[in-house]
């Protein structure tokens, strides 16, 4: 029996490094080939549109509700100290800094990551990417390069976006209860803040949208098993690339905090 | 200078395997430049593995396939892609592009391969529908299409970059008869007016009677008869009577 469950275990342990193989072997083609030409960049437009402009009606209410929620969080312990002023500081820096990066990568994940699978999964089990392929057209470029690169560069964007809706969202809240101006919520929030608590949080979501271009494209592209296997890649997807974001957000803070000390 | 010199396709002692399971053990045959090879062989048998290993979406575990001169498993990926320019591939279900619209997914590999200008690309993309019978279907989506529309789309797209080889995957399946004889029809013509070279793989012999030059019958992934229908009509073999003819193998099926 103990033997029996040794070999199931032994065997998800081998199908686990496998998998972890080839996903390190995809990402590493994507790095070779998003500089190989054709660059393809008509599509890598179509994508941003598709992934970066489409998830702006996403990112907006979210990030407004984020910062009032934030905001009366941050109120309720603050208060308590008499240092209801520093609610502008401590909600800027929080959501600069973390906040705005992780939500839009989680957000984005959900959305896009199982959007990517299931594209490319159903094109992959109804042949379509073979048919790409005997067009001459290669699937990988013209598929997971372009999607991955619109990721990367999406992603900053949207976090910018986030962290100022999550401003507004606090100013709003604030304004609302202690009828603070505007101008004096914003300078209270920058006071605080340095160029280091801007760059490196808002560039680590480049990192962040490989991660989800990536995995989500991976499980797609190589997606088996019909319809089935569609399912599969969306669901994998979302759930596997935000758990890297989250793994992968740990090294990248602890890397900011070293470089910008 | 050697036996091959007349061959287009050449595949010499291919083998293909899915995990434990051989799907080729040892396949070889020619086909020659205008001609029309049709192979036969159960369903699951190897057929539609055999067309996408010459074009390389498969790659053999052994042997070699040469495709105009090139063999693929030396190319690299650029020198494959251009290969596959010579080379159109018809899918079972016609395999569109199910986000754009029909005239859109011929019109997509002309953009990317030719100069034409977008007035000369819808002017070749209304004639290559107008050859299936599809030039009213311009704007529809793939979803919006019939089984049989959707195959027909299939070949229009294949042909769209004029290959001088087609290799189609059961043209005919799925369909009533007379839809399947309007696409045999349709590859005949292919055959006889524009002298492309056809490999077809099916398993039914009824639907290529009328333009198949030779029959190849597939089986335990073995090339196990090669000839004219004739000549397979004849064969000892009652397996290969039975596809080759056409008609009544079910008993020669539940023997093997």
């Amino acid at each position: 029996m103990a033997r029996i469950h040794l070999k199931t275990v032994g065997r998800r342990i081998i199908a686990f490094l496998e998998n972890a193989g080839e996903f390190g072997l995809f990402g590493a083609r994507v790095v070779r080939d998003a500089f190989r030409r054709p660059l393809e960049v008509q599509e890598i437009g179509r994508q941003i549109i598709e992934i970066g402009t489409r998830s702006v009606p996403l990112i907006i209410p979210c990030g407004i509700a984020l910062g009032i929620v934030m905001s009366l969080h941050t109120r309720a312990s603050l208060v308590r100290f008499g240092a209801s002023s520093m609610i502008p500081a401590a909600m800027t820096i929080a959501t600069f800094r973390e906040l705005g990066p992780m939500v839009t990568g989680l957000l984005v994940a959900g959305r896009v990551g199982a959007g990517i699978g299931s594209e490319l999964a159903g094109m992959r089990v109804t042949e379509q990417i073979d048919a790409l392929e005997s067009l001459a057209i290669d699937s990988f470029k013209y598929l997971v390069i372009t999607r991955v690169t619109a990721c990367v560069l999406a992603l900053p964007v949207l976090t910018i976006l986030m962290d100022f809706s999550g401003l507004m969202g606090g100013l709003f809240s604030e304004a609302t209860v202690s009828h603070i101006s505007a101008t004096l919520y914003v300078h209270r929030g920058f006071a605080a803040m340095g160029w280091s608590d801007y760059i490196p949080t808002t560039l680590k979501t480049t990192v962040f949208g490989f991660i989800i271009g990536a995995v989500s494209c991976f499980l797609g592209y190589t997606a088996t098993k019909g319809a089935k296997g569609v399912g599969h890649a969306a669901t994998r997807s979302v759930v596997l690339s935000s758990l890297l974001l989250i793994l992968v957000n740990i090294i990248l803070v602890k890397l900011t905090f070293f470089w910008f000390s | 200078m050697d036996s091959h010199a007349n061959s287009l396709i050449r595949l010499d002692h291919v083998a293909k395997s899915f995990g434990r399971r051989t799907v080729l053990e040892d396949l070889s045959f020619e086909v020659s430049a205008g001609e029309a090879f049709c192979i036969l062989g159960k369903s699951g048998g190897g057929k539609s593995v055999t067309l996408k290993l010459m074009i390389g979406l498969l790659a053999s575990d052994r042997g070699s396939i040469v495709i105009d001169g090139q063999e693929l498993e030396a190319l690299d990926r650029n020198d494959l892609l251009e290969v596959r320019k010579k080379v159109g591939f018809m899918f079972q279900d016609g395999a569109l592009f199910d986000s754009i619209p029909l005239g859109e997914n011929l019109a997509f590999p002309l953009r990317r391969h030719t100069s034409r200008s977008e007035k000369e690309i819808r002017e070749v993309v209304r004639e290559k529908l107008s050859e299936v019978g599809l030039e009213k279907e311009l704007t529809k989506m793939p979803a919006d299409l019939s089984g049989g529309m959707r195959k027909r789309a299939g070949l229009a797209r294949a042909l769209v970059l004029d290959p001088p080889i087609l290799l189609a995957d059961e043209p005919g399946s799925g369909l009533d008869p007379v839809t399947a004889a309007e696409i045999g029809g349709l590859l005949q013509e292919l055959k006889e007016k524009q002298r492309t070279t056809l490999v077809v793989v099916t398993h039914d012999a009824a639907r290529v009677h009328g333009f198949a030059d030779r029959l190849g019958v597939l089986d335990r992934g073995r090339m196990i008869a090669c000839g004219t229908p004739e000549e397979l009509a004849d064969s000892r073999d009652e397996l290969v009577r039975a596809l080759a003819s056409g008609g009544e193998a079910k008993d020669v099926f539940s023997k093997s």
